[in-house]
């Protein structure tokens, strides 16, 4: 049952990329991300499998969480594909910033990979055996590069390039790392099964999994856009179309973070949790300062946003390695940054269409050109930067408290002070977009398509912000202690 | 009996070296098919320039004429210095290498004086580029046998050679294998064979080592061919001793199988030089960065 | 320890020195190859003692074919259709790139000391020796220019990684190793697309050229 939700995309992507189902393919895109959903809210509904140390893959809290997430997310972006690709339909497009026609991707090719993406990032999340893991989260890799490159243009190659060589790459030195893993565990365990590994973790041979641990993080933190490993990130992000930035952001990230998740339960069952939470918490700093420097002078919203998620990646590495309320804070956080962030590049999305340009001083007004699309951005900017009302607000605090109450002051002093600067900088950039007068005079209607997704994962980000439903909190606990509180 | 095995070894190269010469030119004349001049062609040029006088340019003075005398004198010290495969050499003690590298290297820098004694522009270039690629190809020589000394815990050549494959070939076979690599890398280079130098060539733009001895002639040139010729002598000896992973115990089969392994190396030294082009003078160091390498690896590999 | 893995991880060691030394990409494409054979070889001399399992001659087998046929005719495509024969302008020469493979060699095996001396896996050489080709793969990725020879560079590093796995003996299921390289084969095979996309668009394909994104 549980392969359903990889099942079915592959299937649907398999099918798309067939030639005469050239009508069908937008329906058979939404009805696989609805019928996703409805597998996944069905397995959800279901009890938690017990941790079977011999399954390939099984549903844990940690991977619940993020399954369904993706879902969720997915859902938001395949129905705002439906109107993005209408406008797409016609191969021959100018290019916004610089006004080269430039030809798309075969339709047939973005609509499948975009399929095969969903049913690759589930199986992330289902994977119960490391090496499996492994090949999925390479295989988002290279389903994910023919999305970015979906404007065949000079830029997106380039971006597309920069990705697949760097995350290939990285991904490769993560597989040395499960190898380190296996090594440590030779006679100990057998098998690469998570279960396996964290019950026989006490009697491994700690040389190996530090090292283990060093090569995992370097390796999926580069595909989780950690620094300083994150240079393949804003490039990818900024040139690739919005719903599969949306995507990339909110999703994809959080199943290499979801990699480094499986390292650090090894970790801590092994009594090394100080080592790799310290080396997480290290990484988390940095990206969030290495984010705040690029945010300052950013001039490309779809950049700007691009390094926000460098800076939320590190906030959940934050989270995830001082361990406790903390990591019980960085879960919440993972499903606000996805849908606040998954909202703002679909928004993004409707800015670039509409104004024709990526540049932040050169959008005004946005409130009376596309006045829902301007609300949302506000929104989304208070959203993102952890304004009151909003989900985020709630779970940076608790990260921060968590932060504080193990007695690391240090780390939460750093951690305010990167959020106040990204805060400063992105106060002075977004909302300024959304005031003033108009440039040119900009005549688009605002389709239902291009607004519901974002609007709907804005309701829930707000929602959360104002309420958290205890179900959802039992959850994040479940997950957060599976990750093992050190 | 292993004394006289090492005697008849220094006996065999003193009398038999210039026929390797001989042995190589037939194998790539048969490769060209042709008749190709006799075995003992080396002999027979030895012997008329013996006979001849020498014609001395005015600007040359005493290092000029002391260059081809220096040069045979080391070379025989080498020669009693290397021991073939598993006969050992007729002196050995700990470090010898040191003192082959240093009598080659007098041999060498004398041959450059000389050369540079001239005055001739040419033979100035032939000398540099000499120096260069002995520069490299001398910490590759040391290197080399550094390697296989580590791996025997040997310090004299004799030693190392003898013990090399005492306990099996397990043990050594990669770093032996990697040595030889390199080893042959070096003969080629420090003899001027092909892909660095052709000894046939007269373009004295390419050449380096037959451009430095371009103005010696009757007795001189005799000298230095036979001392060529055993220098070629001396490198076959050290290489087949790491390529030929064969003990017998008894010193004089171990000799026979050492002479057989030297002409055998002869032998490919000519198929290598039918087969392969003249490199590039710029592509000559590369070369021997890679033949210095191999050496590295080789020590490391011992020092595991 | 047999002699003949001894071997093969010498021969593993010169291919990365022949990478690293030449400038002829077919030269390079073709070494690849080697090392998938050579990959192959090891899992059988290091099972050669228990009795070969099915598992690991389908694993040995279609790594050969895989990483050792279809890959590189899969790269000498590519090279054809970019026209490009050699790498003309290394960020780092030849000869430099050889002797700090050679400095990389020797630090490897001051790296991996601490590493095997608590390795329960019998074979003391194959864990130098399999990071040296991790780091020769990654030299080559940030020193040379073109993308297919970057490409090169990461399968080199794969290989590494994969001789790290065989020398620690993993017991990778059989499902896995084939994950692991259908993944390659197709990573191989996007990367070639996009070669030829970049090639089309740029008439070149210097990836130090690729330089519009930044901040």
């Amino acid at each position: 049952m549980l392969l359903a939700v990889v099942l079915i995309p592959a299937v649907a992507g398999l099918a798309v990329m067939a030639p005469f189902v050239k009508r069908l393919r937008l329906a058979v895109l939404l009805l696989a991300a609805v019928g996703h959903a409805s597998a996944v809210a069905w397995i959800c509904s279901r009890p938690l499998a017990d941790n079977n140390a011999d399954a390939w893959i099984a549903l844990d809290a940690p991977g619940r969480l993020f399954l369904a997430i993706t879902s969720i997310l997915f859902l938001a972006a395949a129905t705002y594909a439906i109107g993005y690709l209408r406008n797409e339909e016609n191969r021959t497009t100018k290019d916004a910033e610089e006004g080269f026609l430039f030809r798309n991707e075969p339709m047939n090719i973005f609509i499948g990979c975009l399929l095969l993406f969903l049913a690759t990032m589930s199986l992330v999340c289902i994977s119960q055996h490391l090496g499996l893991l492994w090949v999925a989260v390479e295989a988002t890799t290279l389903v994910s590069a023919p999305l970015i490159s979906f404007h065949r243009h000079h830029r997106s190659l380039e971006a597309t390039w920069k990705y697949l060589l760097i995350c290939s790459v990285g991904i490769a030195l993560a597989l040395l790392g499960i190898f380190f893993i296996a090594a440590a565990g030779q006679g100990v365990v057998h098998g690469m099964n998570i279960h396996a590994l964290t019950k026989a973790a006490g009697k491994m041979d700690p040389v190996w999994l530090k090292a283990a641990f060093i090569l995992l993080i370097v390796g999926y933190g580069t595909k989780m856009g950690l620094a300083p490993m994150h240079n393949w990130l804003p490039d990818a992000h900024s040139e690739s179309p919005s719903l599969v930035s949306a995507l990339l952001s909110g999703a994809l990230l959080n199943c290499a973070f979801l990699g480094l998740l499986r390292g650090q339960m090894v970790m801590s069952a092994a009594g090394l949790g100080e080592f790799s939470g310290g080396l997480l918490v290290l990484l988390g700093l940095l990206s969030m300062i290495v984010a705040a420097v690029f945010m300052i002078r950013q001039s490309d919203y779809k950049r700007l946003l691009a390094y926000s998620s460098v800076e939320h990646m590190g906030i959940l590495a934050i989270g995830a390695g001082l361990g406790g309320l903390a990591a019980t804070g960085a879960m919440l956080h993972a499903v606000n940054h996805s849908f606040t962030k998954g909202m703002l590049f679909l928004v993004a999305g409707n800015l670039l269409a509409a104004h024709r340009t990526k540049n932040i001083h050169e959008v005004r007004g946005v409130l009376t050109t596309l006045p829902i699309t301007g609300c949302l951005w506000v929104g989304g900017f208070l959203a993102i930067t952890g304004a009151p009302p909003f989900g985020m607000f709630i779970s940076e605090l608790t990260i921060l408290k968590g932060a504080l109450q193990g007695g690391h002051i240090v780390v939460g002093v750093v951690y305010l002070a990167a959020l106040a600067v990204i805060f400063i900088s992105m106060a002075r950039l977004m909302p300024p977009m959304a005031f003033g007068i108009p440039a040119a005079q900009i005549k688009t209607k605002e389709p239902l398509w291009a607004v519901a997704p974002p609007l709907a994962l804005g309701l829930v980000v707000l929602t959360m912000g104002l309420y958290v439903p205890e179900s959802l909190w039992n959850a994040l606990r479940a997950a957060a202690g599976a990750i093992g509180a050190n | 009996m292993i004394i006289l095995a090492s005697i008849i070894h220094v006996v065999l190269a003193l009398s038999l070296s210039p026929l390797l010469i001989g042995v190589i030119n037939r194998v790539k004349a048969k490769f060209a098919g042709r008749r190709g001049r006799p075995l003992l062609q080396l002999y027979y040029d030895l012997w008329k320039l013996l006979h001849k006088g020498a014609v001395y340019s005015t600007t040359t003075t005493w290092v000029f004429r002391t260059g081809p005398l220096v040069g045979i004198s080391a070379v025989l010290v080498a020669i009693s210095l290397v021991p073939l495969g598993r006969v050992p050499a007729l002196a050995a003690f700990d470090g010898d290498i040191i003192l082959l590298a240093y009598v080659l290297g007098l041999m060498r820098f004398m041959t450059v004086l000389a050369a540079l004694d001239t005055g001739s522009a040419f033979e100035g270039m032939g000398a540099g580029r000499e120096v260069q690629f002995s520069l490299l190809a001398e910490p590759a020589l040391l290197l080399g046998v550094g390697a296989l000394s580590i791996s025997t815990g040997d310090w004299s050549l004799s030693g190392i050679y003898g013990s090399l494959f005492a306990d099996g070939l397990a043990a050594v076979a990669p770093t032996a294998v990697m040595v030889a690599a390199s080893l042959l890398i070096i003969l080629l280079a420090e003899n001027s064979r092909i892909p660095v130098d052709d000894p046939n060539t007269h373009l004295e733009l390419t050449m380096i080592h037959e451009v430095m001895v371009l103005d010696h002639g009757g007795v001189d040139l005799a000298f230095i061919q036979y001392a060529a010729a055993l220098k070629l002598w001396v490198f076959c000896a050290l290489f087949v001793g790491v390529a030929l992973p064969l003990q017998m115990h008894w010193p004089l089969v171990d000799l026979a199988f050492g002479m057989a392994g030297v002409f055998i190396v002869a032998m490919v030294i000519g198929v290598i030089e039918s087969t392969m082009a003249r490199l590039r003078l710029l592509r000559v160091p590369q070369m021997l960065v890679v033949s210095a390498v191999l050496a590295m690896i080789a020590v490391l590999w011992a020092l595991r | 320890m047999s002699i003949l893995t001894d071997l093969l991880m010498m021969l593993l060691v010169l291919t990365n020195l022949r990478m690293l030394a030449s400038s002829r990409v077919a030269v390079c494409i073709q070494n690849v190859a080697i090392q998938a054979v050579v990959l192959g070889a090891i899992t059988f001399s290091l099972s050669a003692h228990a009795a070969i399992a099915a598992g690991v001659i389908v694993v040995a087998i279609s790594t050969v074919a895989v990483k050792g046929l279809v890959l590189p005719w899969l790269l000498r495509r590519a090279m054809k259709g970019a026209g490009i024969g050699r790498e003309i302008e290394p960020f780092v020469g030849y000869a430099s790139s050889v002797l700090i493979g050679a400095v990389l060699l020797g630090l490897c095996f001051v790296i991996a000391r601490p590493l095997r001396d608590t390795s329960h896996a019998g074979a003391s050489m194959l864990i130098p020796v399999a990071m040296f080709t991790i780091l020769t793969g990654l030299f080559i990725i940030i020193s040379r220019r073109k993308a297919l020879t970057q490409v090169l560079g990461y399968l080199t590093m794969e290989n590494g990684v994969c001789v790290f796995g065989v020398s620690l003996a993993v017991e990778e299921p059989l499902l896995v190793e084939m994950g692991i390289l259908l993944d390659v084969l197709v990573g191989v095979f996007v990367m070639g697309i996009v070669i030829h996309q970049i090639n089309r668009e740029f008439d070149h394909i210097d990836t130090d050229r690729l330089s519009v994104l930044k901040d």
